[in-house]
């Protein structure tokens, strides 16, 4: 499904050359639920951005359900974010002029549905994360975690392959989040790939897969060596 | 989608009243100092007989100082003689014809407390009437027979029927000028050709003539002209006849055509005239006669002052300088809103989607502008209607038709979308994955 082969990217400034990422190797199959970790600055975040074709690659190949990525336009790259990925953010994301019901049709929109169908899978997500009674609150009237069931209900709605969550609880205290992770947990088994960037190591062990990333490339063994060791450095 | 981006742009514009009301504020004072000025100059520059402009002509004969032209480089005077007024008048070779000039009379209304006043008649020729379009409220205007009979007739403008006769159907009607009784024969509905197409040598602003009687009758009458009269050498003799007789121009001649094509016979036949003329010993210079439509003539009589076209360059800067004021204000904008893009990005936006949305948005500010901008114009026309008020004319020229008020509208958004398409792309262009981290 995700296929990344020799990954590399790199921000340039004029004195400045910083490599984010180096050969980053990743496949991901269908159904996985993957957790990927590492300290501040490894490259876990510019990875999930290449992922979900927010950033260009420098070097390498990143091949989604089997097409090259880099050689889509705007618009092809546009379309296949819109119906394939769903975005999960740390600090939501959500429109604060936008209701709820109309946060979550933001996507739908740009897939081209028209009103009775983005109504119909809006409503069945809204009652998947349990806010169906809120449909026409705004952001600020909800809780953190009601924000994130919003923002989860939303990357939901157009019914992607795979989830995208950067670090999706860290805005969110333990009962919010463990909240949030049995939610993202129900998804996945419902056939949703997820692949959910974190530094907590709790919250990584509840995916079925960890990655541990550091100086922008896989590491080998358990985080916790990772950590530690990141940590005595 | 369009309706979505409405949606949007409506809500972006209620979420930033402050924001939106300075773009609005910007975009209206430069549209209304632009478009007051545009306003002015488009009255200015108009023409009354635009739907006949191939079909009249303004006559100009060239029969100035052989040493000396009318007007450098080369041009012949903007009025004719009496001799070729007259002459080309009874030819009859156009289709139709008048001949015509200014004078004033002093009018005597009924009543024995009213008091006289003097007033500008135009003596003209039967033609004038159907050839210009002249409206008529009552009557008509008089006919072919009563200019040879030297008929003691007039046609009223409505100002002067309503002053008169408080605005009765006063046809058959007598009225005394100088002390001599005429014959109202019609009485026309409100006209006032904008700019006076046919007389400019004064004032092309001033507005038609109140009262029109006979050329003819002004002959015997032995009236004066009370418009611009010049000669290039001394009279022949004193007295009415010798200024009939002379070089001296006075009189302003138009004809129409039955068709454009006949533009070119009509020009052999005054160049057969005026070598028929230096036969006789006139006309001293090289043939060089004109005919100009009425739009060339304006052009020609420079009717748009050099001025007001200063005026409108500056203006125009001035719109410039609140547009760039109004990219700075929407920079400011989208800059703030990046966040929101990145998003939209995210969730499946493409580049083109955002920019159409945004530019949306810019036009719906752009129209807002526009109608404020309206208002601005009319406040604009009628500061510069006080400044000038000692014009009596000025409100004629203050005054905004739908076009403009379509232009103005138009302009605005135009403008703002123009305004809006550097910010609109600046934020396009900005990586959504930096703008997402940062939060």
């Amino acid at each position: 499904m995700l296929n990344m082969k020799k990954v590399s990217k790199t921000y340039r400034t004029d004195t400045v050359e910083t490599h984010a990422l180096r050969e980053f190797s990743l496949t991901v199959d269908e159904g996985e639920f993957v957790s990927v970790t590492g300290p501040s600055g490894s490259g876990k975040t510019t990875f999930l951005n290449i992922a979900g074709m927010l950033e260009e690659l420098t070097a390498g190949t990143y091949e989604l359900d089997g097409r090259d990525i880099s050689k889509l336009n705007d618009k092809e790259r546009s379309k296949v974010r819109n119906e394939k990925i769903g975005f999960i953010f740390q600090s939501f994301n959500l429109i604060p002029e936008l209701d709820v019901f109309d946060n979550i049709d933001v996507p739908l929109r740009y897939r081209g549905f028209n009103a009775d169908e983005r109504k119909r899978r809006i409503e069945k997500c809204l009652d998947r994360v349990g806010l169906t009674s809120r449909m026409k609150h705004y952001p600020a009237q909800l809780s953190g975690g009601q924000q994130q069931r919003v923002a989860i209900a939303r990357a939901l709605a157009g019914e992607p392959r795979f989830l995208l969550a950067d670090e999706p609880t860290g805005n969110l205290d333990t009962n919010m989040a463990d909240s949030v992770l049995d939610l993202l947990a129900e998804i996945n088994d419902s056939g949703t790939t997820i692949i959910m960037v974190t530094h907590e190591l709790t919250l990584a062990d509840r995916a079925k897969r960890n990655i541990f990333v550091r100086d922008g490339q896989i590491s080998d063994g358990p985080p916790e060596l990772h950590f530690a060791a990141a940590a005595s450095a | 989608m369009f309706r979505y981006y409405l949606k949007l742009g409506s809500l972006s514009i209620r979420a930033n009243p402050a924001l939106s009301a300075l773009m609005v504020a910007a975009i209206a004072i430069g549209i209304g100092a632009c478009m007051s000025i545009v306003t002015v100059r488009h009255v200015m520059s108009g023409n009354p007989v635009a739907h006949k402009n191939d079909l009249l002509y303004h006559v100009q004969l060239d029969n100035w100082n052989p040493d000396d032209p009318y007007e450098d480089p080369n041009e012949p005077p903007e009025q004719v003689t009496y001799l070729d007024a007259t002459a080309l008048h009874q030819a009859g070779r156009a289709f139709r014809q008048t001949i015509s000039f200014k004078s004033d009379r002093v009018v005597q209304p009924e009543g024995e407390d009213a008091r006289p006043f003097q007033e500008e008649v135009r003596a003209t020729t039967a033609d004038f009437f159907a050839m210009f379009d002249v409206p008529f409220e009552y009557g008509s205007g008089w006919d072919a027979s009563a200019d040879r009979a030297e008929e003691r007739v007039v046609v009223l403008s409505a100002a002067m029927n309503q002053r008169l006769f408080g605005g009765e159907d006063s046809v058959g009607r007598m009225m005394t000028m100088n002390k001599e009784p005429y014959r109202i024969v019609g009485v026309l509905s409100e006209w006032r050709p904008m700019p006076k197409f046919y007389d400019l040598n004064n004032n092309p602003y001033e507005g038609a003539e109140e009262i029109y009687t006979p050329f003819s009758l002004a002959i015997s009458g032995e009236w004066g002209s009370s418009g611009n009269n010049s000669c290039w050498k001394p009279l022949d003799g004193a007295g009415y006849e010798a200024y009939l007789a002379s070089e001296c121009i006075w009189i302003q001649m138009w004809v129409e055509l039955s068709s454009a094509s006949e533009r070119d016979n009509y020009m052999q036949f005054l160049d057969d005239y005026v070598e028929q003329q230096k036969a006789l010993g006139r006309f001293p210079r090289e043939v060089n006669n004109r005919l100009s439509t009425p739009a060339e003539w304006m052009v020609n009589r420079e009717v748009v002052d050099d001025t007001v076209n200063v005026l409108l360059s500056l203006a125009v800067l001035f719109l410039v300088v609140c547009l760039l004021n109004t990219i700075g204000l929407l920079l400011a904008k989208v800059m703030r809103r990046t966040s929101d893009i990145s998003l939209r990005r995210a969730l499946g936006a493409s580049k083109s989607a955002l920019f159409t949305q945004y530019l949306i948005e810019a036009g719906m500010v752009g129209i807002a502008g526009g109608l404020a901008g309206i208002g601005m114009t009319w406040l604009g026309l009628r500061g510069l209607e006080n400044v000038f008020s000692e014009y009596d004319f000025i409100s004629y020229l203050m005054t905004m038709d739908w076009t403009m008020v379509l232009y103005a509208v138009l302009l605005a958004i135009v403008s703002t979308l123009a305004a809006a398409l550097y910010p609109t792309w600046r934020a396009c262009s900005v990586s959504p994955a930096t703008t997402l981290r940062i939060q």
